[in-house]
């Protein structure tokens, strides 16, 4: 699916930029895109190193296993492949934590902490049902306070910039529950039925 | 509010280094050996990187994100939001930092207590990126065959997209 999505970015944009006559300015973004994601994994190096070098703290502490015993009414029924695994369980606490309180920095080492850690106990090559899950749960955001967003909304003049903390709590909930809803109907088999 | 934030990183740090002192982890080493482990991850991770922004920079450079846009413009009347919410829609899954400059421009422009500037803070916090979060999660573990991560993940977004209308239009 990604290898379709991303031979249509890349054909579609040559055969757009063809037809406006844009070349110029697309062999310019080619330069400009691979320059960036060498900017930004350099940063990930830094952010990645740090956090996980704080995970393994929480872990050998019992800070992640408190975490993960906490979550885990929730979790155990989301995830319940992983229900006897503490270390993944913890990685995923932690993962779900950062989102939570909007550590976007955080969160991105922690959960391929945590994919990591559920690969290693996967035999077969496609990633398993919690995996999928999980990696779902980190494409919607859940997050408690959208702290970017209303710094961007006061700099643009907003009156109440977290006026819309309702809406973005309602919309990002409703957001999640598709996703889950879509990979446990299908993991179910229950789709296909339809 | 911003206070909490602010402080949201460096009181975890805290507590997670004083909760290992309190056990008697040696927490130095074993921060270095946390810390190893990410050289390695993020460097497998930057081919994925590579692929995915350059194919969005190019998306973006070439004009085809505003021909599929104006493509969609018809349904964004028919639903009676304002046009310009759609390249929003559709960058927010490829793009963190080119979709948060495009709700800058839009809060800009029609001002961020309006419909649309609510609109689109609203959808901008909403989801994340999607590709970019499955790409970079199941490339560093090798993965190529994804099974429903792609659809189940852009449905979300889809719904994201749904609600946020709709709430701003009932709620604000």
């Amino acid at each position: 699916m990604l290898n379709a999505i991303w031979f249509g970015m890349i054909l579609g944009s040559v055969v757009c930029a063809v037809a406006t006559g844009r070349l110029g300015d697309l062999s310019a973004a080619v330069m400009d895109g691979a320059k960036d994601a060498v900017e930004l994994s350099f940063f990930l190096l830094g952010s990645m190193c740090a956090w996980l070098g704080f995970l393994k703290i929480a872990e050998k502490s019992g800070l992640t296993d408190l975490l993960a015993s906490a979550f885990s009414p929730v979790i155990d029924r989301l995830f319940p492949e992983y229900r006897e695994d503490q270390e993944i369980k913890g990685k995923m606490c932690m993962n779900f934590s950062a989102n939570f309180l909007g550590l976007g920095n955080a969160a991105t080492p922690l959960g391929l902490a945590a994919v990591s850690a559920m690969a290693k106990k996967n035999i077969g090559n496609t990633p398993t049902k919690g995996m999928i899950l999980f990696v779902v749960f980190n494409t919607a955001s859940i997050q408690l306070l959208p702290i970017n967003m209303a710094a961007m909304r006061s700099s643009c003049g907003s009156t109440a910039p977290f006026a819309i903390l309702p809406e973005i709590w309602i919309t990002s909930f409703a957001a999640l529950c598709t996703c889950v809803l879509c990979c446990k109907l299908t993991e179910r088999g229950n789709l296909r039925k339809i | 509010m911003g206070q909490i934030g602010a402080a949201a990183m460096p009181l975890i740090i805290g507590i997670i280094v004083l909760f290992g002192f309190l056990k008697n982890v040696e927490v130095f080493d074993t921060f270095l050996e946390g810390a190893k482990e990410g050289i390695h991850a993020s460097f497998r991770v930057l081919p994925t990187l590579i692929g995915l922004i350059v194919a969005v920079s190019m998306v973006r450079a070439s004009g085809l994100l505003e021909l599929l846009c104006s493509l969609a413009e018809p349904l964004a009347e028919a639903a009676g939001i304002s046009p310009e919410i759609l390249p929003l829609a559709l960058l927010r899954p490829v793009s963190g930092s080119g979709s948060s400059a495009y709700t800058l421009s839009l809060l800009q422009q029609f001002g961020p207590d309006s419909e649309t500037g609510k609109i689109a803070s609203v959808l901008a916090s909403s989801t994340e990126t999607t590709f970019y979060a499955i790409a970079v999660y199941f490339g560093a573990c090798g993965y190529k065959k994804l099974r429903y991560t792609v659809p189940a993940a852009l449905l979300g977004d889809c719904a994201a997209l749904v609600f946020a209308v709709l709430t701003v239009k009932l709620i604000g």
